[in-house]
Parts: structure tokens; C-alpha cells; sequence
């Protein structure tokens, strides 16, 4: 077990690693340096920067030396907090990022969990009902809902919404909160306009889970441990919900692993859409600009938040299976 | 409940002893691997029915122009959001498909001068009319198209879905976005085909460290959340690009997301093989190590492979969609259906003009069927299974 | 005709059995007919070929045949002829009654030790509740059964073994976990499908001397569902022979090896290897392969690879089915040979 999690935990230090390095390429790929096009953006609103003073800038930043140092300089100054400037806001980036991050997350476990709550029971369902009107009906939903991207599908949200109900149905909090300190009704507020965002982003991986776990049902259902159990006495109810139905988890649990990073992907795009305040339009927005260490960040922040849900999903995998958690006992 | 069978009649079964059933047995047995498949596959009504409507789709694809009925670049503001005009397929006179003309309108507050459907004025549709000059297949210069109006004002035409701001045919313009979004996902595809049989093929044949780097690879990629660096690469393209060379960069970034799951099941695939009693005989019977992929293994994993790349082709097109939704994907002039759905994106707009959105009917309904003929050919692929 | 001896109470009666799998390729008669007696303290031997009923007979008496089985015919009557007999064929497979049956009034042991135990749930776990299902104890009380039956079935250390998992175990120890749980709810006729098919030859004949030991203990009657010669004539008192669904020979062990009357038996018996044969001896198999269900040929079902056809009428008329309690042969050459006697 002890193995298991140090590989666990190298692996998304790697992960981490792999994920900067990444984000610093995405960084350094426009043409020029941040330098320049900050003095650029300088310029072009009238104020000016003298030779000397991007010199300077340039040694702080450590555009002067080769790429590795850059990135060496980068990352050590990421691992103290330091983030860098936002060119287009001129702020700090993490003040631009502020809850945004927190938000981002919020939306994505909600839809985690919403897809979890819906996949499961219909999984079961679809696996012992195998062809009935139920399982047709389900299969056809998740079909379709695999076949709409959730894009579109907040876009024809958003439209119906605003055409017959006459309000806008995006966004994560009602017009006297937005601006709001946290508080308890915030908090309130939120929960309230966080089931549609969950749910257009649940949507896809809903229908995959349920085709997973219905296959996987349907495999554990042949297994002769089901016959076992069958011929101890116990009710048929009993017998599929403790014993095949648990096998079927495992799968089901490690599919979250890469669940949890689509989840997170699909947030920044119907974010824009839903208008949301996540950090999806703002990284939109910084890159259409090309500030690059806003949108570096963005990237580089979001893709450990994943490495750090992934991690959680496989420490559960491992709780819920017998065989990783006692291995090496 | 019956009473026992035990003294019926002697029941005679029909397969036993029929001629026909047993050369079908035989063509069974010496059915090829990828024969046995299609036999299968032919089984799934919902996979068959499936692969017409993506021929029909590249069908669209491939005769773009022709099907086109106007200039899909072709701009006029005064003709801005049009709602779909109807064919009126009789008049007083009996047959006569017509669209109603524009009329002209001036805007009472700000004097702009719009069109309005003028039902007074019949513009007659024709088949096989002339329009705006295209390259049929690439190769042969015409000005044909499959239908159209005859006579008519210049700026009036048959607008099927209606226009958009700036006044073009959103029906032209979703036949000409059909063949970019549909060919950018067959090159994406292919790439990653590529990519996926070259790794997940060395990964599964040779095993070893080289299996491992591949492996963790694969599990590094698929734990990032692709969009906001397929967003960072895709924003990273010089503003000077023209659409060609976008083009290309987007279909190498969308394929850079699909490789991962074709590399893993052809590594699986490979792995599972290799312990398998024929090739295990072919290997000692000396075939060289080209023969044994190429001759053995490759043929009984293709119809997983195929499967598989079917699978990863709607991920493809989602992926170019939504890039180009963000606006970080292809750019204008090209179109695709991702750009006709950007048009869609400001909600007051949408309010206006509905039919901006009939872009997700082809999307939707593409995805769909490579789903079912993905379905199709996975369930098929295991033919002795 | 011979009169199996009749000493022993027989605990449950199978009559015509027949059993059916409905799907769009047509009906397959999985079970078409069978019966046969089980005796307490004696043990039944099924034997056959894969493929014909073995298994399926054991699972239709348990009522958890597979969908899309079901059973079109016959009785399976439990206590015959006292005043509690019921008929297992005529209860809803999910009512109460028949939940009571199955782990407690008959067990069922396992082919596959492995797959047959939940790796997600201890030893234990499932003993208990086994346990917990047939008789109303604390969690304590059965837990301290669970220990005992592991003790019974000769597990080392069982106090400390009930809280492993059975991928800890090896697969002699899971064999005896299974028969644990088999014996869970204390039931008097015992089902044993392929009880040692999957162990090495040293635990087979450690787990069969478990069986034969708990037998006597507990007097229970054993249904031993096996395609091995041996282990038949080292356990069972009758033996059944299957082929195709029906029952094609019925006879005390010893008759059965000393002058088997159908061919099939006999064809089974040469295909055993024996430590008499002169080297390089060819061991005799049987010809073909059993046709599948659905394909059933014509007349006795055997006749496509019988080497003792007697003539047309193997081809096509049934033969008389074996009269249940009785020793004797569905053939036509043994009807002849009877006639002649």
C-alpha cells in the first residue's frame, strides 16, 4: 500500500512538473518578451519606459539568460507565490485570479458529484433492467448527451431561458451579490445558481459513467460469486447491490481520475457562455491579449487543482479496493 | 407448467441436417477477420444506419459548393438577419416552387434601409442555376449549383436558414463549414492514428523502459485538463497566419488530444497478441518480426483500431468546435461550425435570431452517428467474442 | 431389474425436470426429463461431458437458473411423502419459502473457489452472513459459528483467518471457505458442482475426504456434479450419467464400473486413464463432440457418435427414459439385451 501511494505521489509530482513546464512554454511562445509587450501596452496608453528601466526589468525577470535559468527563475519565484504582474489588469495576477480559482472548483466537484449521484442509480438500474423500456430510454439520453457538447447545450439553455422564462439563467450569483464579501446568504446565493452550471457541465461524463457502469454491472452479474450469493438465500436486491454492484465501483471510481480533468476543461467553456466567474473568461481574455503570465497561470493553477483531484480520486480507488490497499501485507 | 417432454415425439431440429446451414458454418469458418466484423456489424441496424448519414455528411462535404446556393462570403448588411424562408412549393398556377423577394424597409427611428420577405413578388427556384464560380472536386471550373433563383435583384437570393449579420446565407455557409470541420477531424484523426499505432505500437511491442516512458506519458496527458492548453498553444499561433497554415496547426493541436486512447488500445491489443498461440507459432517457425506484425497481428487488431479511431473522430471535431467558438480556433474567412456558432454567442443576438444556432443540428447529429458506428464496429470487432 | 437399497430417507425427489432457454435463435432444451432421488447420508454422482445439464440441473434445483432459462416441466419435491413436501418447481424463485431453501435446507460448493468468493469482502464477511440469513443470531454469536465452521472444514488458525481476504488465501483454503459457507445455514442436502476440477491432485483428495467426513457427520445428502471417473467411484453410492439434457444411465456405483449398460458410460469409462494400460497404449476418447442443445439430433442422442448402433431405430425413436429409483439404461441395445434375458 505504502509503495502504491509513493508511486501515486510521484506520479502527480510529475504531473506538476510536466504541467509547468508546459505552461512555461505557452508562456514564452508569443514573439517578443513579456517585456516587450508590456512596454508595448505601455506605450500604446501613453505613459513610456526608458531603456535603463527595461533593462532592469529584464534582469529581475531574467529574460537575459538562457531558456532553462528562465525557467528555473520562473518556478522559484511561482513556488514562493509570486506569480508575476498581469499586464492588461496591472495587478498582481493572483489579485486578478482572487475567488475565481475557488469558483472553477466549486462548479467542477458539483458536477462531479451530480455526476456520480445520476450515473450510479441508472447504471444499476440500466444493467439489471438490460433491455427494458428503462435501459432504451437511458441509453438514448446518454447518447444524446454524449453527442451535444456542453457548449451548445448551455447556449440552448441560455436562449430557451431567456426566451420564454425572460431571465438570464447564467451566471453564479443573483445582481446584489456579485460585488458582496462572502457571507452565509452569498454562500446561499451561490448554491442556489449552482445546479444549472453542474448540470450542463454533468452532463457528458453522466452519460459515459452510466455506460460504464452498466457494461461493468453487466459483467460482475455473470461472475459465480453472484450465483454464491444467490445461493446463500439472500434476496436479489441484496445480493446484486452488495456484491456485483460493489465490484462495478472500482472502474467506476478510477474513471473519475480522468473525469475530474474534463470536468475542469468543460468548466472554462461553458463558463464563457453561462457567464459564469470562474477563471474560464479570464483566461479567454488573457490570452486574446497575450498576457501570458495571467493565462500561464491560470493554466498552471487549473492543471494542479486536477493533479490534486485525481490524486483524491485514486486514494479512494484505493480505500474502496481490497486488493491495492492490502498489497505488500 | 407443462408436463414432461421425455415422451414426445422425437423432435427433429431443422439445423441438424440442413445443407445450407452447413456451408454457412463453413464460409463462417473461413471468414477473414475483418469479414467476420463487417458480418456483425451488419447486425447493428443503429451502426448501419449510422455510417449513411456520415457517407451522406462527406457526401456534403465533398460537393459543398455545388450544393451551395449562394456566395457563402458574400456580404450585404442591408440584408442582415433574415429569418429561414419557407419554399412555397404551389401557387394559383399549380407547381411552382418559389421564395418570396426582399422588399426594402427604412428604419423608421434610424433610417437604415433593411429588406423584408415581400410577399408580393415571387422569385421562381430552379434546379442546376447559375451562381458564384467554384472549383468542382478541385479540378473542374463551373458555376453550376444543385439550386438557386432566377431573376431576382443582386442581393436577393433563397436564404433556406436564414442569414446572419452581415447578411450571408447561413444555409451556404453550413455546406462550406461541413467540408472544414468534417475534413479537419479526418486529419486530426489521421495524425493521431498515426501517433497512437507509432507509440502505443512500440510501447506494446518492445515493453520494457521504453513501455514505461510511453505509459506515463499517456497517464500525464490524460490527467491535464486539455482545453485551457489546447486554449494556451492555440492562442500562441502568429496573428499572421494565413488560414491555411491556422488550419493545419489546429488539426496538429486537436490531434495531439486524441492519440492517448488510440495509442492504448492498440498497446493492448498488441500485449494480448503477443502471448497468443498463432503468433507465438509464427515466431517459432522463424517469421521475421515484419512479417509477424504485418502478416498476423496487424489484420486481427484492425477492426479495433478502426473502432477505436471512430470513437476518437467526434472528440476531434467537439475539439475544433469549441476552439473556434473561443475564437482561438480557425479564423475568418474560413468556415466552420464552430465560427458559424460564434456568431451565436452574445444571448441578445441569439434572442433575435434564432436560427444562428442551427449550426448544433449538424454537430450534434455528426457525433451522434460516429458514436453508434463506433458502437458498431467495437461490438463487432471481437467476432469470435 | 435391480432395487437400489432404500435405507435411507430421501430428501429430495426430481421428476421430469425439464428446462428451457427461450432466445431468438430458437428454444434450447437444456434439461429435458431428468430424475432421480437424493438419499440423506448418501452421495449422487452426476457425471458427463461438459455441456450436458450437469450444471444447470443443480442451479433449476436452487431455482436461480440464469434468465433466459426456465423450467417448462417436472417436480422437485423436497421432503417426498411427508407432510411438509413441497415442490420446488411451483415456488417463486424470489418468495421466502424458496430463500429459506437455498443455504438452508440446500448448500451449494463451487467449482471455482477463486471467482466464487467476493474479493471485496472478507472471509468472514460472508460466512457470517450466510449465517445471519438462516438463523436469528447476534453478530457476535455468528461470528463465533463462522469461526467454528472454518474449524470444521479444517482451515488452520480460523480466528484469525475469518478476517482475510480470500485472495490471501490459497486455493485448497478458499475451497474450504466455500464449503463453509455451503454449510452456513446448516442445510441438509449439499450440491458439490465440480467441487476440485480447479484444485492440484493432493488437495482434491484432501477436499473430497473433508466432504466424505463432513457427510457422515451431518448425514447429509450429497449431489456430487463431477466429469471425473475417479472421483465418482471414490465418493458417490449411485451414479447418474447425463448426456444432452437427460439422465441416459442410472445404477449403484459399483454396478456402473463392473457392467455399465450404456455405451455412453462405457465410452466414458475407457476414456480414463489407467495405470494397468501396456505403455504407449492410446487412451480412447470419444468421438465428436457434444452437439450443442439446440441441434439435438434425432431419435437417442447419442447415436451420432455411438460406436454400438443397433440399427435405424437409434436414428429415429427415442429410447425409453430410465425409470427413476431404478437402476437401468435409456438405450435400445439394453432394452434388446433385457428382452432377450
Amino acid at each position: 500500500m505504502v509503495i502504491y501511494l509513493l508511486r501515486r505521489l510521484g506520479l502527480a509530482l510529475l504531473t506538476c512538473v510536466f504541467i509547468s513546464v508546459l505552461t512555461f512554454i505557452i508562456i514564452r511562445l508569443p514573439p517578443g518578451d513579456f517585456v516587450d509587450a508590456y512596454i508595448a501596452n505601455l506605450a500604446a496608453s501613453g505613459s513610456s519606459v526608458s531603456v535603463e528601466q527595461a533593462q532592469a526589468m529584464r534582469q529581475e525577470y531574467g529574460f537575459d539568460r538562457p531558456v532553462v535559468v528562465q525557467y528555473a527563475f520562473w518556478i522559484g519565484r511561482v513556488l514562493q507565490g509570486d506569480f508575476g504582474v498581469s499586464m492588461m489588469w496591472r495587478r498582481p495576477v493572483t489579485e486578478v485570479i482572487g475567488d475565481r480559482l475557488w469558483l472553477t472548483m466549486v462548479v467542477s466537484v458539483a458536477a462531479l458529484f451530480l455526476t456520480w449521484m445520476i450515473a450510479l442509480p441508472i447504471g444499476i438500474y440500466s444493467a439489471m433492467r438490460q433491455y427494458s423500456f428503462g435501459d432504451y430510454l437511458f441509453t438514448t439520453l446518454g447518447f444524446i448527451g454524449l453527442a451535444i457538447p456542453n457548449f451548445l447545450l448551455a447556449l440552448i439553455l441560455m436562449y430557451l431561458g431567456f426566451r420564454y422564462l425572460g431571465l438570464n439563467v447564467g451566471g453564479l450569483f443573483s445582481a446584489e451579490y456579485v460585488q458582496a464579501p462572502w457571507s452565509w446568504a452569498r454562500v446561499w446565493d451561490l448554491a442556489k445558481h449552482l445546479p444549472l452550471p453542474a448540470a450542463v457541465l454533468a452532463m457528458a461524463g453522466t452519460a459515459q459513467l452510466i455506460r460504464i457502469m452498466r457494461a461493468n454491472l453487466l459483467d460482475e452479474l455473470r461472475k459465480p460469486y453472484v450465483i454464491t450469493a444467490r445461493a446463500k438465500g439472500l434476496t436479489e436486491r441484496r445480493a446484486i447491490l452488495k456484491y456485483p454492484v460493489r465490484a462495478a465501483l472500482n472502474p467506476f471510481a478510477s474513471s473519475l481520475a480522468y473525469l475530474f480533468p474534463y470536468l475542469v476543461s468543460g468548466s472554462i467553456i461553458v463558463s464563457l457562455v453561462l457567464g459564469l466567474p470562474t477563471v474560464g473568461p479570464l483566461l479567454l481574455q488573457a490570452l486574446v491579449a497575450q498576457d501570458m503570465f495571467l493565462a500561464g497561470t491560470i493554466v498552471l493553477l487549473l492543471g494542479i487543482m486536477t493533479v490534486i483531484g485525481t490524486l483524491i480520486s485514486d486514494l479512494l480507488l484505493m480505500w474502496i479496493d481490497p486488493r491495492i490497499r492490502l498489497e505488500g501485507r | 407448467m407443462s408436463v414432461s417432454t421425455a415422451s414426445d415425439p422425437p423432435a427433429s431440429d431443422p439445423r441438424a441436417s440442413d445443407p445450407k446451414a452447413a456451408a454457412a458454418e463453413a464460409r463462417y469458418a473461413e471468414a477473414t477477420q475483418l469479414q467476420l466484423t463487417w458480418w456483425r456489424f451488419r447486425r447493428h441496424k443503429l451502426a448501419v444506419v449510422s455510417l449513411f448519414v456520415i457517407a451522406l455528411f462527406y457526401g456534403i462535404a465533398i460537393f459543398a459548393d455545388f450544393l451551395a446556393a449562394s456566395d457563402p462570403h458574400a456580404t450585404d448588411a442591408r440584408r442582415s438577419f433574415i429569418p429561414p424562408q419557407g419554399i412555397h412549393l404551389f401557387d394559383e398556377n399549380g407547381f411552382n416552387p418559389h421564395v418570396y423577394g426582399l422588399r426594402g424597409v427604412r428604419n423608421p427611428r434610424t433610417f437604415q434601409l433593411s429588406y423584408s420577405p415581400d410577399p408580393a413578388r415571387k422569385l421562381p427556384v430552379r434546379l442546376f442555376t447559375r451562381g458564384y464560380t467554384y472549383n468542382l472536386l478541385g479540378l473542374i471550373e463551373t458555376d453550376i449549383h444543385l439550386f438557386g433563383i432566377e431573376g431576382g435583384r443582386p442581393g436577393e437570393g433563397i436564404f433556406l436558414l436564414g442569414t446572419d449579420q452581415l447578411g450571408r446565407d447561413l444555409y451556404s455557409r453550413m455546406m462550406v463549414a461541413t467540408r472544414v470541420s468534417l475534413s479537419i477531424g479526418l486529419a486530426g484523426v489521421t495524425l493521431s492514428l498515426f501517433l497512437g499505432v507509432l507509440l502505443g505500437g512500440i510501447s506494446g511491442l518492445y515493453g520494457g523502459w521504453v513501455d514505461l516512458l510511453i505509459q506515463r506519458l499517456i497517464e500525464l496527458l490524460r490527467s491535464v485538463p486539455t482545453i485551457p492548453l489546447w486554449m494556451g498553444l492555440a492562442a500562441a499561433l502568429p496573428r499572421t497566419w494565413s488560414v491555411i497554415e491556422v488550419y493545419f496547426a489546429i488539426t496538429i493541436i486537436i490531434s495531439l488530444i486524441g492519440w492517448t486512447d488510440l495509442a492504448r488500445v492498440v498497446r493492448g491489443r498488441f500485449l494480448a497478441l503477443r502471448e497468443e498461440d498463432f503468433v507465438v507459432a509464427a515466431e517459432l517457425s522463424g517469421a521475421s518480426q515484419g512479417r509477424i506484425i504485418f502478416r498476423h497481428m496487424l489484420p486481427s487488431f484492425a477492426s479495433h483500431v478502426i473502432a477505436a479511431t471512430s470513437l476518437a473522430l467526434p472528440a476531434m471535431i467537439i475539439s475544433e468546435t469549441s476552439l473556434s467558438f473561443l475564437g482561438l480556433g480557425l479564423r475568418p474567412p474560413a468556415v466552420s461550425w464552430g465560427i458559424l456558432l460564434q456568431d451565436a454567442q452574445n444571448i441578445q443576438v441569439l434572442a433575435g435570431a434564432p436560427w444562428l444556432l442551427s449550426a448544433a443540428v449538424p454537430v450534434t447529429l455528426v457525433i451522434l452517428a460516429f458514436n453508434f458506428l463506433g458502437d458498431g464496429l467495437r461490438d463487432a470487432a471481437d467476432p469470435y467474442g | 431389474m435391480q432395487q437400489t437399497p432404500m435405507a435411507e430417507r430421501t430428501a429430495l425427489a426430481i421428476r421430469d425436470l425439464a428446462v428451457q432457454f427461450e432466445s431468438e435463435q430458437g428454444v434450447v432444451r437444456a434439461l429435458d426429463g431428468v430424475s432421480f432421488d437424493l438419499h440423506a447420508g448418501r452421495t449422487l454422482g452426476i457425471v458427463g461431458e461438459s455441456g450436458c445439464g450437469k450444471s444447470v440441473t443443480a442451479r433449476s434445483i436452487l431455482r436461480i437458473v440464469d434468465r433466459p432459462g426456465r423450467i417448462t416441466g417436472g417436480h422437485m419435491l423436497l421432503d417426498p411423502g411427508t407432510p411438509q413436501e413441497v415442490d420446488l418447481a411451483a415456488l417463486d424463485p424470489e418468495s421466502k419459502r424458496m430463500r429459506e431453501v437455498r443455504g438452508g435446507r440446500i448448500g451449494l460448493i463451487f467449482q471455482e473457489p477463486m471467482t466464487a468468493l467476493s474479493v471485496h469482502y472478507t472471509v468472514g464477511n460472508q460466512i457470517i452472513e450466510a449465517v445471519r440469513q438462516h438463523s436469528d443470531v447476534s453478530k457476535e454469536e455468528a461470528r463465533n459459528r463462522a469461526i467454528e465452521l472454518l474449524r470444521e472444514v479444517g482451515i488452520p488458525r480460523p480466528e484469525t483467518r475469518i478476517s482475510a481476504y480470500p485472495f490471501e488465501l490459497s486455493g485448497g483454503l478458499r475451497q474450504r471457505v466455500g464449503i463453509a459457507m455451503a454449510l452456513a445455514g446448516d442445510p441438509e442436502i449439499v450440491i458439490a458442482d465440480e467441487p476440485t476440477t480447479a484444485l492440484d491432485v493432493t488437495t482434491q483428495a484432501q477436499i473430497l475426504a473433508l466432504l466424505r467426513r463432513l457427510q457422515a457427520e451431518k448425514n447429509i445428502a450429497l449431489m456430487l456434479i463431477t466429469h471425473d471417473m475417479g472421483v465418482i467411484a471414490e465418493m458417490a453410492d449411485e451414479v447418474a450419467v447425463m448426456y444432452l439434457g437427460r439422465v441416459v444411465e442410472f445404477a449403484p456405483v459399483q454396478q456402473v464400473f463392473a457392467a455399465p449398460r450404456h455405451p455412453y458410460t462405457r465410452a466414458l469409462l475407457r476414456a480414463v486413464p489407467s495405470i494397468l494400460a501396456t505403455p504407449r497404449q492410446r487412451l480412447s476418447t470419444i468421438g465428436g463432440a457434444v452437439p450443442h442443445p439446440g441441434s439435438r439430433p434425432t431419435g437417442c442422442a447419442y447415436h451420432p457418435r455411438c460406436s454400438e448402433r443397433i440399427g435405424a431405430i437409434c436414428m429415429e425413436q427415442r429410447p425409453r427414459p430410465v425409470p427413476s429409483g431404478e437402476a437401468g439404461a435409456s438405450c435400445f441395445k439394453d432394452e434388446a439385451r433385457e428382452q432377450a434375458a
